[in-house]
């Protein structure tokens, strides 16, 4: 787990646990008065907090953000412990673009304000922690957001209200005992409480959270850190070079990002690790579950590593218990450490919510995180949405939606969710006409960071209206919600849709796989559905899918069996413009989606038409018909001309005999340009 | 002496022949009459049988091959015979032709498959189609080498026959059987040649030298038992060789084609050598397919004309400093600053990069001569400034001026039609005219001199001061109007004298069409906004137009047929009187009268080879009922354009009595070529795993079926294609494709 755009807002638990028990006295004189309500209340105004306060904000509702700390971030203040984040702030893109370089940007929040780009904050690449502290404290304050400070918020309840936009509301009761009504719960509290795994000995280990961060502390020592992570390796990586050696212990094999394409794994800025032990520099990685182990210390201070099993043999003193090596001379952690520390992440802190709120752990992956819906919203209380790091269920180990460069965009459809839920605002879209289709997407799959960064994710859709002769552009959906798009955007989706999603190769990402195997990209486009980068794949739809349907999709697809699908070959420079490689088999694939052809034509093609044909192709109908043909002009003419997709008709009476058996003389087409027209005839 | 035995190893069933040795023909061919060879033909066993004129010398040598076939078909439990047709018996089969002969397979009585006998032109063909016949698709064919096995109790060395079992491949694979295993050569591969070579497939040679002929011979020998019935191997003495091949090469690769240089090799592992057999037979598997898709078009070759000519011009530059490039940051001062057009466009969009060339032309036309700014905002690079203004679709032009919201051009994507728009924005619309005389000045053209050559028709609105409501909204009339023609107002004390003129009763619209120099007055009577946008557009609409690329669609949406004369160069006066006196009359108001001049509107010609087979002579008068049926209806050429002909010409129409010349094509626009169908690709890779079911998988594929019988047919193909494709880029780089391993021992058992 990354802490690059963890939102970790509340501290130790110690604190909140103290004040869990008395609240309940205050709770029931605050009931007695009505409690002042907030339509929406945000726990923690750390990055989600905070993205959720400017939707609110922009949209003029009623809210307020409860923060502990005196200022936001206040999780940046203390970690990362090395002060490093390792979200990077790519400064430079060789593009004007705003949002594709948001793609590159994994620190900023979404705003109106260009000046709220955490560019402007830090020249480093891999940031300060101060100066996340410092951005999150302007984005605030230059937004005006509703923030209270130093309000604690020891005890969540729910009170049952017919009155109410779900059927209840929130109770939040702060340190005062002061108590908030809110018909809206945002759980933006991050992941807050230390993991700590239990064994004999474990009082003897150190924790990440209070470790000593500086390297002479541990001047020729042997060190023995838990976990594997980013916060393991990011502590290793700062005493490498002066402890005797480290030895790193964990569960399961290293997992490094760039293999894994999760930006939570092993970031190659903190392995220097991996590098020293396989350079036989004494350090070294070992694989064992840490329940089994256990910790003596002793005489000296030293710290051995034995087995559970061996304490379990009966109450021995630090020096006569049983250690491997009295087996196994040869065992590997034999040698005597000076200090052990504890790098095992974080949990989500479960102590604040009653009971009441079946706020539950216990996702498929682990017990940190909440669970939730694809929509964010808890299983068990509806109008209670979980917010930024603390969301992470729905992509564990998948996308970025643990991440600040991730939740931004979760943040902005939650938002959209409960705008049409509550306010029936729609989910926005834009409404072309069909001829813009092709464009539309290929848009969207060159700057939308939101689909970029919320891979498998967030999905684009676009919905045909009848007879598809246009449609509406709907922006980053999340596509787990698919099946109930209609009740959550507002959106009619009656005549068929696509929804546009970016994907990795299917077999490509994965902790043990060569990431740099030879012709591991593709070139061709008739082998776009093998690229292994990440491109743009395209679902077509009939129908939308059902519940059951999104549920029970086949193993590893991101979606039910589409109709139709369409990938768009990978790109080296995820530059998807190229008029032949990318666009022409994107608009081949529309078009038999659509059974029709989406070509565009200048005016002259499209007057020869409309007094050829009764019907005109839709780039004719939806701008010649409205007098907004194109008209070129005589260079382009040319080109045409000796590309044989045009005609000179300046050549007076001169028939094409051969020009007719062109490859475009499709007699499936009722006449292109390059036909000859009496093939038409035959047809009659 | 026939070496080898078929095994037909059937699904499930395997019955193997073990054959050794047969003396040759122990049973000759029986010859029958036509009655008696029927009279033999039992239900369930198949037969062959030659029919043949008596006597015919031609056929001497396919009789000998015909015995030949006896024996191996026998062991197949299929009887030969050959039937002489005797002029007493007459049998369909035996043709009434002395040269025609031919063989037929029937299994029992009935008639399987007829062979022309120059299919079975030796002992090997006529075995192969038979048993082709006999059904064996699920069939694998083996051949067993059992000559060189001097112990019956030792096991043939068999080979499987890969290729799909056709005729073809089956002569070519027992030819190549019967051929040596490895020859020994020492003269220019260019110049050997062996049986191989005619059937098609390449010669590999290894490359040996005197001190290591016994490895390079076992070499030699594995590579040819692995690439028997692929390709012909030899063994190449380099020692005894009189042409030089380079120092290095190991082997020495001829493809079957001739004229193709052999190549140099250096392979130092004998699955490379393999290999490059192997996909070289797929290339030519390739071409094969290839060659069925003639006329089946590529999908890769660009069929979009706008996407073709923007992408030919890619290297050319256009003098893109003509125009202001905007930002983000400079956007809102320059459009604020002065009066502009901003096109927004993407770099990417093939529409909008043929409009900025335009655009470009435009900005030449007004360079140092317009006060209005030409920008342009690449929203590839802008999202966010065109998300603001509005623009979510491109390429837009908008014009922005000083206290007034932008507007949106709303016309062609032109070079003229935008030159229009600006130039008639120059002047505020309506324009207040102040003085009577002013009045006919501007009604006269006098006043806007330049502008008239842009707007045909000037309008000016007479109201009498008090007319408060009906001025403003002439007011907004004009204003939406702005842009596409000229609007005035005059509501002086004295407007009564103009009204007086013009015979208007007040509020009146005067419309001064400058070509005709008419003035016509139109009553407005408590028209909103919206009827004196329309009276005002019909105004502009011609009675006899010349019909051009940029003015049709607004002709056509009067939704009328149209009826068009084709003239070359310009209409003959008198053809134009006739059609205008017609339309007086109101002969034609159920019609668009209109004619086209080829010589401003070349594309006309395409539109007369659609409707006649020959160009014909001009002028011509056609009726064009586009909007029901699609009828194209002539006025016969031999008849003069008078007006009485044309009255007589649309009674007839009227009552139904013309035929028409041909009649449009009403089909809707479907996709010009299929497109790549990936969801078939990767079921069928997913298929070469043993992988999860897919219960969609059913369902789906019949709601698609209808729609997809083409895309099928292409996937179907494309799927062998694609493996094939990536082994023969492999191919290319075969060198750094050492460690692949290709697994073929399957043909060695």
């Amino acid at each position: 787990m990354g802490f690059s755009a963890a939102a970790r807002l509340w501290g130790p638990p110690g604190l909140l646990l103290t004040f869990a028990f008395h609240p309940a006295l205050c709770l029931r004189a605050a009931q007695t008065s009505a409690p002042p309500h907030r339509d929406y209340c945000v726990l923690g105004a750390g990055p989600a907090g905070l993205q959720m306060a400017y939707f609110l904000q922009r949209a003029g509702r009623d809210y307020a953000v409860f923060e502990r700390a005196p200022r936001p971030g206040s999780f940046f203040t203390r970690y990362p412990r090395h002060r490093k984040l390792i979200s990077i702030n790519k400064r430079h893109t060789g593009k004007a673009n705003a949002e594709f370089n948001l793609r590159h940007d994994w620190n900023s929040l979404l705003s109106h304000d260009p000046g709220l780009l955490f560019r402007h904050y830090s020249r480093a690449y891999f940031p300060d922690a101060g100066d996340m502290v410092r951005y999150l404290g302007d984005f605030a304050d230059r937004l005006g957001l509703h923030v209270l400070y130093n309000t604690t918020i020891a005890h969540v309840t729910l009170h049952k209200d017919r009155q109410a936009w779900n059927g209840h509301y929130f109770i939040l009761t702060d340190r005062k005992g002061h108590a908030h009504r809110c018909g809206v719960l945002f759980v933006a509290t991050g992941l807050s409480v230390p993991n700590q795994v239990d064994f004999p000995g474990s009082e003897y280990v150190e924790g990440y959270e209070s470790v000593s961060v500086d390297p002479k502390d541990f001047e020729g020592q042997n060190v023995l850190i838990l976990g594997r992570g980013n916060s393991a390796f990011e502590t290793a990586e700062n005493i490498l070079g002066v402890t005797n050696f480290i030895h790193m212990l964990s569960r399961s094999r290293v997992r490094l990002s760039w293999a894994t394409h999760y930006v939570g794994d092993l970031r190659a800025i903190n392995n220097g690790l991996l590098d020293t032990y396989q350079l036989k520099s004494l350090d070294g990685l070992l694989e064992s579950d840490l329940t089994d182990l256990a910790v003596v210390k002793d005489r000296e201070g030293k710290f051995h590593v034995t087995l559970k099993f061996f304490l379990e043999e009966g109450n021995q003193s630090a020096d006569t218990i049983t250690l491997p090596q009295d087996d196994n001379d040869n065992f590997a952690m034999r040698v005597a450490y000076d200090r052990v520390i504890r790098c095992l992440g974080w949990n989500f802190d479960f102590s604040i919510f009653n009971e009441s709120l079946r706020l539950s752990s216990g996702g498929e992956f682990s017990k940190k995180y909440p669970l939730v819906k694809a929509s964010y919203e808890s299983k068990g209380s509806r109008g209670l949405f979980v917010l930024g790091t603390a969301s992470h269920s729905v992509d564990y180990r998948k996308s970025a939606g643990g991440f600040i460069h991730g939740f931004r965009y979760t943040v902005r459809a939650v938002h959209r969710l409960l705008e049409h839920r509550h306010h029936d605002v729609a989910w926005p879209s834009t409404q072309h006409p069909i001829s813009q289709l092709t464009s539309s997407i290929v848009r969207r799959v060159n700057e939308a960071s939101g689909l970029y960064q919320m891979f498998g994710v967030l999905a684009d859709v676009v919905l045909l209206k009848e007879n598809a002769a246009a449609f509406e552009y709907l922006e980053e959906f999340p596509m787990q919600m698919l099946a109930q798009l209609e009740t959550i955007t507002g959106r009619k989706a009656r005549h068929g849709l696509f929804v546009i999603n970016m994907e990795y190769g299917r077999n490509f990402s994965g902790p043990d796989k060569d990431v740099f195997f030879y012709d591991r990209s593709v070139g061709h486009t008739e082998d776009a559905w093998q690229s292994n980068f990440l491109h743009p794949v395209i679902y077509y739809y009939r129908h939308l899918p059902t519940e059951q349907e999104v549920r029970f999709r086949p193993a590893d697809w991101a979606l039910p069996r589409p109709t139709a699908i369409h990938h768009i070959v990978e790109d080296f420079l995820t530059d998807w413009t190229a008029p032949v490689g990318h666009i022409l088999p994107l608009r081949r694939f529309l078009e038999n989606c659509l059974d029709t052809d989406l070509r565009s034509f200048y005016a002259e093609s499209c007057f020869l038409f409309a007094l050829t044909h009764q019907k005109l192709p839709p780039f004719c109908q939806q701008g010649y018909l409205r007098m907004q043909g194109l008209v070129g002009t005589e260079t382009l003419r040319r080109h045409g001309v000796e590309s044989g997709l045009l005609r000179d008709y300046t050549i007076v009476g001169r028939r094409r005999e051969d020009q007719g058996q062109g490859p475009l003389s499709s007699s499936r087409a009722p006449g292109p340009p390059v036909q000859p027209l009496d093939s038409n005839k035959e047809e009659l | 002496m026939m070496s080898f035995s078929f095994n037909i190893f059937r699904v499930g069933i395997s019955f193997v022949m073990m054959c050794v040795f047969y003396k040759s023909a122990v049973d000759s061919l029986s010859e029958l009459s036509p009655q008696k060879y029927f009279s033999t033909l039992q239900p369930g066993k198949a037969s062959l049988a030659y029919f043949c004129q008596a006597d015919s010398p031609r056929t001497s040598v396919f009789l000998e091959e015909l015995n030949e076939a006896v024996k191996p078909l026998q062991d197949y439990g299929i009887s030969v015979a050959k039937v002489n047709c005797v002029k007493e018996e007459t049998s369909r089969y035996c043709g009434k032709e002395k040269d025609l002969v031919r063989a037929y397979l029937f299994r029992g009585n009935i008639l399987l498959r007829e062979f022309p006998t120059d299919t079975l032109f030796d002992v090997n063909a006529i075995v192969a189609h038979v048993l082709f016949t006999e059904d064996i698709e699920n069939a694998h064919l083996y051949f067993f080498h059992c000559k060189q096995v001097l112990d019956l109790t030792e096991q043939c060395r068999r080979t499987l026959m890969e290729p799909p079992l056709t005729t073809l491949n089956i002569h070519r694979f027992i030819k190549t059987m019967e051929a040596p295993l490895l020859t020994e050569v020492a003269e220019d591969p260019q110049q050997v040649s062996t049986v191989h070579l005619q059937l098609g497939l390449p010669l590999v040679f290894i490359v040996s030298q005197q001190a290591t002929y016994e490895a390079d011979r076992r070499t030699a020998e594995w590579v040819a038992w692995r690439l028997l019935g692929k390709a012909g191997v030899l063994l190449l003495l380099r020692d005894s060789l009189e042409v030089d091949i380079p120092l290095h090469a190991n082997v020495v690769f001829r493809r079957a084609e001739e004229g193709v240089p052999v190549e140099f090799l250096v392979l130092h592992d004998i699955d490379l050598i393999i290999s490059r057999v192997e996909s070289n037979m797929h290339i030519e598997e390739i071409q094969e397919d290839g060659d069925e898709d003639m006329g089946s078009p590529d999908m890769d070759i660009q069929d979009d004309e706008v996407a073709e000519t923007v992408y030919r011009d890619r290297k050319r530059r256009l003098p893109l400093e003509l125009t202001v490039e905007l930002t983000e940051e400079t956007f809102n001062a320059t459009v604020v600053a002065s009066d502009s057009i901003v096109l927004f466009y993407a770099g990417w969009q093939a529409v909008s990069m043929a409009f900025l060339q335009s655009y470009i032309d435009l900005a030449i036309k007004l360079k140092g001569t317009s006060s209005m700014l030409l920008t342009r905002v690449n929203c590839a690079d802008w999202p966010d400034l065109c998300t603001k203004q509005n623009v979510t679709e491109f390429p837009v032009v908008k014009m922005y001026k000083e206290g007034k919201s932008p507007v949106s051009y709303p016309g062609m994507l032109g070079t003229e039609d935008l030159l229009k728009f600006i130039q008639l924005n120059r002047i505020s619309c309506p324009v207040n005219i102040t003085s009577v005389q002013e009045a006919e000045e501007y009604l006269s053209g006098e006043l806007y001199k330049d502008l008239i050559s842009y707007s045909s028709v000037s309008v000016l609105g007479l109201f009498s001061p008090n007319m408060t409501t009906a001025k403003e909204d002439f007011t907004e009339a004009g204003n939406y109007l702005k842009g596409c023609v000229i609007t005035g107002i005059y509501s002086e004390d004295d407007v009564l004298i103009l009204s007086h003129k013009y015979a208007a009763t007040l509020p009146a619209l005067l419309l001064a069409r400058h070509k005709e120099g008419e003035i016509e007055s139109i009553p407005l009577a408590n028209s909103p906004a919206q009827d004196i946008v329309q009276i005002i557009t019909d105004a502009l609409l011609e009675t006899f137009p010349e019909i051009t690329v940029e003015n049709l669609p607004i002709y056509l949406r009067l939704q009328k047929p149209l009826f068009i004369l084709f003239s070359d160069g310009s209409i003959n006066p008198q053809y134009k009187k006739a059609i205008l006196m017609l339309v007086n009359e109101k002969h034609l108001d159920s019609l668009t009268p209109c004619w086209l001049n080829l010589k401003n509107t070349p594309v006309g010609r395409g539109i007369l080879e659609a409707y006649f087979d020959a160009l014909p002579p001009l002028p011509l008068l056609v009726m064009v009922n586009l909007h029901s049926g699609g009828q194209v209806f002539a006025f016969p050429s031999d008849q003069a354009i008078t007006e009485q002909n044309l009255l007589l010409w649309l009674k007839k129409l009227e009552a139904g009595l013309e035929s028409h010349i041909t009649i449009l094509p009403a089909q809707e626009w479907k996709p010009p070529l299929p497109a790549y169908d990936f969801l078939s690709m990767m079921d069928a890779a997913a298929s070469h795993h043993p992988t999860r079911k897919d219960p969609e998988c059913a369902k789906e594929t019949d709601a698609q079926e209808n729609e997809k019988k083409h895309e099928d047919k292409s996937a179907f193909r494309k799927e062998p294609i694609e493996t094939l494709r990536i082994k023969h880029w492999n191919r290319s780089n075969l060198f750094k494709e050492g460690g692949k391993s290709f697994k073929h021992d399957n043909k060695e058992l």
